[in-house]
């Protein structure tokens, strides 16, 4: 098996072992960005010396015998995640030349670990899109067709994976921005519950909705990456100080006996033919592994995509205010005073897609219309919440597509943003409920691939990738590489 | 003062907190030290930074509530106030907008005649102050962000004064209870305690209010009484001539005397207000709210009450020692250590207070301490010394911290009880002065001081003066 194939585990045995070196290790995956990074636009900044010197220093404890789960592993994070002296750019013309002082704590963990940083990854600007489209870079290309979008916002860390550019990504997930890029890219992609991976240092786009999580090639490579992740942060007020077990541990225990519910309000028309058929083989294959398939019901879904676009461009509204010239990113100079600065330091600094979310929750924040759009989608949100919490009285977990359709084409949705946002409509609630999920690769839309989710109770991260493993044991979905050669 | 219109004040003060770090985050909150050296990514608002509640900061909040007769709320929200300026990083304040900490108090003020007068407070919250901007020539403007973050107190009062000098007796009251409760240094040129007035007028017996003007941002309280006077002034000037106020923000500038127009209603901010979803709902139990009531220190009022009943003091000396923390308790200390109550309070309101106040001193730094007086007041009720010579051996003290004994051995200002050196001394005095004697002894009785006075003036004030008194009562009898 080449090393490019292995999961995490065995390429730190091999480490271990001496068979290779994180130097080696690391030179191939440069190598490979080299080699494919033009075509697929993953990369918005690559640390060839820096990741070269971390994976020596790496190779120095594996020889000396220190070092845990993750030294010497190459790894890359999106461009959203501050890395002390590395840009973070976070997608934006306005941060282009921003360099931060100080660690994203989730990144700061894996460093900790020895990971090694190959770079950052491209993305929607500020995590809004759900193509990559609306990165100031040039998107990033679909590895598996060229001419798709790889999904979004965490675009760039779905695609350096099926690119093979690296063995794990971090991205963040608000309304789907991990899980429906994992989808398109035939990848795993966790998002944890709300308060599980501290948001501390992860540049905040709406924050009662981000969330850290993995992206990776498998489910055990997903859990190992969660592990060295989660945690009570307590310089993150809203991560939550609950016991992170051992993902590891019980990951291989089977189905047998769960209950997976089926929410019917996700088995909709217009959901594409081959991702419904994709999503009910998988059901299958649950059923013969001996889980019991339970129809539920989460009334509220219809309102989530409404709801998520009041609550989620409120606070961007508000957490975008920063940039406004003054301390950092790019100022620009004109006659006119302070008013005349900011103008036109924010209408030249931010994309189309982030001034209309701006303008959308300046909106429902504003005096005479606040009752009316943001305290609304707030109480809708507590009955969407309830809702899950409401399933999850019957069954262990839910089931559902990640997505409506397999990655659509480049330039197919840019000028029809309800289109754009009707592509999160599975993933969105999840977020508004504050639960997990996770996508995997469950079949395949002619060369395309097409993700399952499967959605936990609260803090119940462990019994999702239980389920994932057990299904991915029984298929070959996540073996398939994108033919980028 | 317009009497054909009632005066309506309501007051919010800004109290600024000592605590030693900021409220959302580690860092000093020490002032004047060079421009943004108290910062980190949280107070500067980088990007990715995230705000965690300093604690001793709802302490404060709770004890200011508990002081001021205000409901402490089980569950408070932060919420964010909106707007762009340059001195404020993130683009929004961290404040508390609905759900404060803590709400529906008050606060008796004194009236003439000993009356007293009932003003409510609406409520107290938590927020974060903003930076400073440095306005400097060609350069530009500059940002110092040290303020950034420095947590304050917003103290609103409900609309219940009626003129200045209510609103000064409210302010006064507020400023001695945050100082006292040691939640606030009390300094207003430092801007540790800032009052915005809202101020209107209304015909006498009407009953809703008129349109009211804010003035912002004063900083003394006879900067707040004037201002308020003009703008009293002001507004009864444009009613008088049938115009009407409009609602507006007005800046005082204290060196004309003049307030001018900030900005209007229409321009007024919406600060589109919502639930700061970076920081979760704070709890507050009772067991936290019965701790912080228990260690309440006693309020200058009741004390001032205790001074009168438990040392028979007169009001005017118990009002004076209650009315600074720190004077109370070096005036209790004293007391402890020297139980002649009147004797301490004369001399802390005496000696101490007036040495204080020449030499630019605080209590906190008295160089003498109670334990130094306590051993200086010993030794004039044991006639080592006198009085006068007393107040010799206080000065000393002060400038050179040793004690009354040894002050008084090093300068040989030991009172004189020999009685043969005192009449050696009066029999110079009565030879020097045989016509004011012969008038004592005719029953010119008040003659008496003078040959007091001669006597310890020779003595250089070390004669004992009892014994002085005594000889001369014998020399009229012989």
């Amino acid at each position: 098996m080449s090393f490019s194939q292995m999961s995490i585990r065995q390429l730190q045995q091999s480490l271990r072992d001496g068979k290779t070196s994180s130097v080696e290790l690391t030179r191939a995956c440069l190598e490979r960005i080299a080699a494919t990074d033009a075509r697929v636009n993953a990369f918005v900044t690559v640390c060839d010396e820096s990741a070269l010197a971390a994976a020596a220093e790496a190779d120095r404890k594996l020889a000396a015998g220190e070092g845990g789960p993750l030294t010497g592993i190459p790894i890359a994070v999106k461009d959203i995640f501050n890395t002390a002296g590395v840009r973070t750019s976070c997608g934006s013309r306005i941060l282009e030349n921003y360099t931060a002082p100080y660690d994203a704590t989730a990144f700061a963990k894996l460093q900790q670990q020895g990971a090694i940083l190959l770079g950052k990854l491209n993305m929607d600007e500020f995590a809004m899109g759900s193509s990559n489209e609306n990165s100031a870079n040039d998107p990033v290309h679909n590895p598996w067709d060229l001419e798709r979008v790889p999904g979004g916002s965490s675009g760039g860390s779905a695609a350096a994976l099926a690119a093979g550019q690296a063995y794990a990504t971090l991205g963040t997930d608000t309304g789907g921005s991990i899980r429906q890029p994992a989808s398109f890219c035939g990848v795993v992609g966790v998002k944890p519950t709300y308060g599980r991976v501290s948001r501390y240092g992860v540049i905040a786009y709406a924050s009662s909705l981000d969330q850290v999580g993995p992206l990776a090639h498998n489910v055990e490579d997903a859990a190992l990456m969660l592990g060295a992740i989660a945690g009570y942060d307590p310089a993150d007020s809203t991560s939550v100080d609950c016991p992170v077990p051992d993902y590891l541990t019980g990951l291989n225990a089977g189905v047998k006996g769960m209950k997976i519910g089926l929410p019917r309000e996700y088995f909709i028309e217009g959901l594409d033919p081959a991702v419904k058929q994709a999503v009910e083989a998988a059901i299958e294959v649950y059923r013969g592994l001996g889980a019991e398939i339970v129809d539920v019901s989460l009334p509220h879904t219809d309102y989530a995509v409404a709801c998520y676009y009041l609550i989620a461009t409120a606070e961007a509204s508000s957490n975008l205010a920063r940039y406004d010239g003054v301390r950092y990113g790019v100022r620009q100079r004109v006659e006119g005073g302070l008013t005349g600065m900011y103008e036109k330091t924010r209408a030249a600094g931010f994309g189309d897609e982030v001034k209309r979310r701006i303008m959308l929750g300046t909106y429902a924040l504003s005096s005479g219309y606040y009752d009316a759009y943001y305290l609304k989608a707030q109480k809708v949100r507590t009955l969407i919440r309830e809702d899950f919490l409401k399933a999850f009285e019957q069954v262990d977990l839910l089931l559902t597509p990640v997505a409506p359709t397999a990655a659509f084409k480049l330039g197919e949705k840019t000028d029809d943003p309800l289109q754009m946002y009707l592509s999160d409509i599975f993933t969105i609630p999840v977020n508004l409920a504050g639960t997990c999920a996770l996508s995997l690769p469950c079949g395949m839309d002619g060369q395309l691939p097409v993700g399952l989710q499967l959605i936990g109770q609260p803090f119940d991260e462990a019994r999702i990738l239980q389920a994932a493993q057990a299904y991915e044991a029984e298929t070959d979905w996540h073996k398939q590489r994108a033919p980028l050669d | 003062m317009h009497s054909r219109y009632e005066v309506v004040i309501g007051l919010e003060v800004h109290v600024q907190l000592t605590t030693k770090t900021k409220i959302f985050c580690g860092c000093s909150t020490a002032f004047g030290s060079h421009p943004n050296s108290q910062t980190c990514p949280v107070c500067l608002g980088l990007p990715g930074a995230l705000p965690v509640l300093n604690q001793q900061v709802v302490e404060y909040a709770i004890r200011a509530g508990l002081a001021t007769n205000c409901q402490i709320a089980p569950r408070s929200i932060f919420a964010r106030k909106n707007y762009f300026y340059p001195d404020l990083p993130k683009g929004y304040q961290i404040s508390q907008f609905e759900l404060p900490i803590t709400e529906h108090g008050w606060l008796d003020i004194d009236k003439e005649a000993g009356e007293k007068k009932r003003i409510g407070i609406t409520r107290i919250h938590m927020e974060e102050d903003a930076g400073k901007l440095l306005h400097g020539g060609n350069s530009g403007s500059r940002v110092d962000l040290n303020r950034a973050c420095t947590p304050l107190l917003e103290v609103v009062s409900e609309p219940d004064m009626r003129s200045a000098d209510e609103a000064i007796e409210y302010l006064k009251q507020l400023h001695q209870i945050v100082v006292y409760l040691g939640i606030c240094d009390g300094n207003l040129e430092e801007g540790s305690f800032r009052c915005d007035a809202n101020v209107s007028l209304r015909p006498f017996g009407q009953v809703e209010l008129g349109t009211r003007a804010e003035l912002k941002n004063i900083n003394s309280f006879r900067f707040i009484k004037q201002a308020i006077e003009y703008e009293v002034e002001r507004q009864a000037e444009l009613l008088d001539d049938g115009g009407k106020v409009v609602q507006e923000t007005r800046l005082f500038d204290a060196d004309t005397g003049v307030s001018r127009s900030m900005r209007g209603k229409e321009e007024a901010h919406d600060y589109r207000y919502f639930p700061d979803p970076d920081l979760v709902p704070l709890v507050v139990d009772e067991a936290w709210i019965s701790r912080v009531r228990a260690e309440l220190p006693e309020m200058p009022l009741v004390k001032r009450q205790r001074y009168v009943e438990q040392f028979e003091l007169p009001d005017y000396d118990a009002g004076v020692l209650s009315a600074e923390r720190g004077v109370a308790e070096y005036f209790e200390a004293l007391v402890d250590l020297h139980a002649q109550p009147k004797i301490c309070s004369n001399w802390v309101m005496g000696e101490v207070m007036r040495a204080l106040k020449e030499n630019g001193s605080t209590i906190i730094d008295c160089p003498v301490s109670p334990e130094l007086l306590a051993g200086l007041l010993k030794r004039i009720d044991d006639n080592t010394i006198s009085n006068k010579i007393a107040k010799t051996v206080f000065e000393e003290i002060w400038q050179t911290g040793k004690s009354a004994d040894q002050v008084i051995e090093e300068k040989g200002l030991k009172q004189v009880s020999d009685s043969g050196a005192i009449e050696a001394i009066l029999n110079e005095v009565i030879a020097a002065n045989m016509g004011q004697f012969e008038e004592l002894k005719a029953g010119k009785d008040k003659l008496t001081g003078f040959f007091v006075g001669q006597v310890m003036k020779l003595s250089k004030g070390k004669a004992n003066p009892g014994m002085v008194n005594q000889l001369i009562q014998k020399k009229l009898s012989e």
